[in-house]
């Protein structure tokens, strides 16, 4: 276990919300990891203190071992590539791209030149005259050909198109692979990324759903689907994630996996059953997390009066 | 992909289905863990994990400094392990079908009669 990255206890307040509440967590070294969670959950805010580009209300941040807040020696080993990246009025890809080689040490101009040609990005417009797709390029070339020990991609590649998000994890990959270093990545794209990334951290609002390898992830779930009387009887009691039916047809999502008795059980009953890919489990755990706490009884009701 | 069983597992019996097809003979060099994770598009610490099993479980071994080949007897082992698996894996389903459509096995066993074609 060789952690680059440990958060512990970290919390960030604004006014009365909790961006993120008490999260803990490790980022081992060479490996990719999915950083995942709806809008607004605190996947950002986790990232821009990470990178220092923000700072905790409490709790400890240790990147490379150290404080990473205003600590140059830590950050020129760490490159964040963000989906609003800004860069100056006046400036070109060109610009963009040689900047980023002044700062990072293990920048590869070959590659990041075979990037360029890839994406076919236009090396002198000002970068505002760019479309969209041209400018994550930008972003994810510089990820890229920095070979920073630690880089995060977060969420770059949404104005990328299915082929250059393609190129993207390709090239992701086969350098990795050359050259291992910690990557993570945030996506809404989990089905996407789910082959390429090692371990799934997920955040909702603020905490931690899930931090487990993507194996276990993959194995977490399964879903049944058959005659509406049958399926009840096989889930039991198991813990559901979500139910649905058409007819007289139903499908529950339950945690656990079968045993090959009860797989036998089930087919002989007329039941299907599959495991749940990565997106749909977390998407279930997700809703399944917010809807306990709408029904939660609320805390403040008192403070009203 | 499949989504039933666990990624590298998949990545193992791809190399088991090479060198049960003949396309990947015995003392042949396997592909590297980095040619398997990039043309799978998979993470290449799944695709080392893979190639592991496939190496504890005496199919492949390591020349130091060269890489990963195929074992001699590889290939009879892994006819061995799937004729023993074969059973579960397709003729109980095969039953079970069957049964569901009304056909009794001596139905099953006239039908692979007629449809099995005689080898050259």
């Amino acid at each position: 276990m060789d952690p680059v990255i440990q958060v512990r206890d970290l919390t960030k307040t604004y006014k009365d919300t909790h961006a993120l509440d008490g999260v803990s967590f490790d980022i081992q070294r060479n490996s990719i990891y999915g950083f995942l969670g709806r809008n607004g959950a605190g996947k950002t805010t986790a990232m821009s203190i990470l990178t220092a580009q923000n700072f905790p209300t409490s709790g400890s941040v240790r990147v490379f071992g150290e404080d990473p807040y205003e600590n140059a020696r830590v950050l020129s080993r760490v490159c964040f590539v963000r989906e609003s990246q800004k860069y100056p009025d006046e400036a070109n890809a060109k610009i963009a791209l040689r900047t980023a080689r002044m700062f990072f040490p293990n920048w590869d101009q070959d590659l990041a030149d075979e990037l360029v040609d890839e994406f076919q990005l236009p090396m002198k417009p000002v970068i505002k005259k760019l479309s969209r797709g041209q400018l994550s390029a930008v972003g994810v070339i510089i990820g890229l050909a920095s070979r920073a020990e630690i880089t995060f991609f977060d969420e770059p590649y949404l104005g990328l198109d299915a082929v250059a998000r393609q190129i993207f994890y390709d090239r992701l990959l086969a350098d990795y692979a050359e050259h291992p270093r910690t990557i993570i990545l945030s996506s809404h794209l989990i089905d996407e990324i789910a082959n390429l990334i090692e371990r799934v951290i997920v955040i909702d609002r603020g905490r931690i759903l899930m931090d487990q390898s993507t194996e276990e992830a993959r194995g977490r779930a399964t879903s049944i689907v058959g005659d509406r009387e049958g399926v009840e009887r096989f889930v039991g009691d198991r813990e559901i994630l979500h139910r649905e039916s058409l007819g007289r047809t139903a499908s529950v999502t339950f945690l656990g996996q079968l045993t090959p008795e009860e797989r036998r059980e089930a087919h002989a009953a007329g039941l299907d059953f599959a495991p749940v890919p990565l997106q749909q489990l977390i998407v279930r755990m997700t809703q399944r997390d917010q809807a306990a706490d709408a029904s939660a009884p609320a805390v403040t009701e008192g403070a009203l009066r | 992909m499949d989504e039933g069983k666990p990624l590298f597992v998949q990545i193992a019996e791809m190399v088991e289905d090479q060198i049960v097809d003949g396309s990947l003979a015995e003392e042949e060099k396997a592909p590297s863990t980095n040619e398997i994770a990039s043309f799978s598009r998979i993470n290449p610490a799944t695709a080392a994990k893979g190639v592991n099993m496939l190496v504890e479980k005496g199919v492949l071994y390591k020349r130091r400094g060269i890489g990963m080949f195929v074992s001699p007897g590889a290939r009879e082992q892994l006819l061995a392990e799937r004729r023993a698996a074969f059973a579960n894996a397709y003729v109980a389903p095969l039953i079970d079908e069957a049964r569901k459509l009304g056909l009794t096995p001596d139905d099953v066993a006239q039908l692979i009669s007629e449809h099995a074609t005689p080898s050259p």
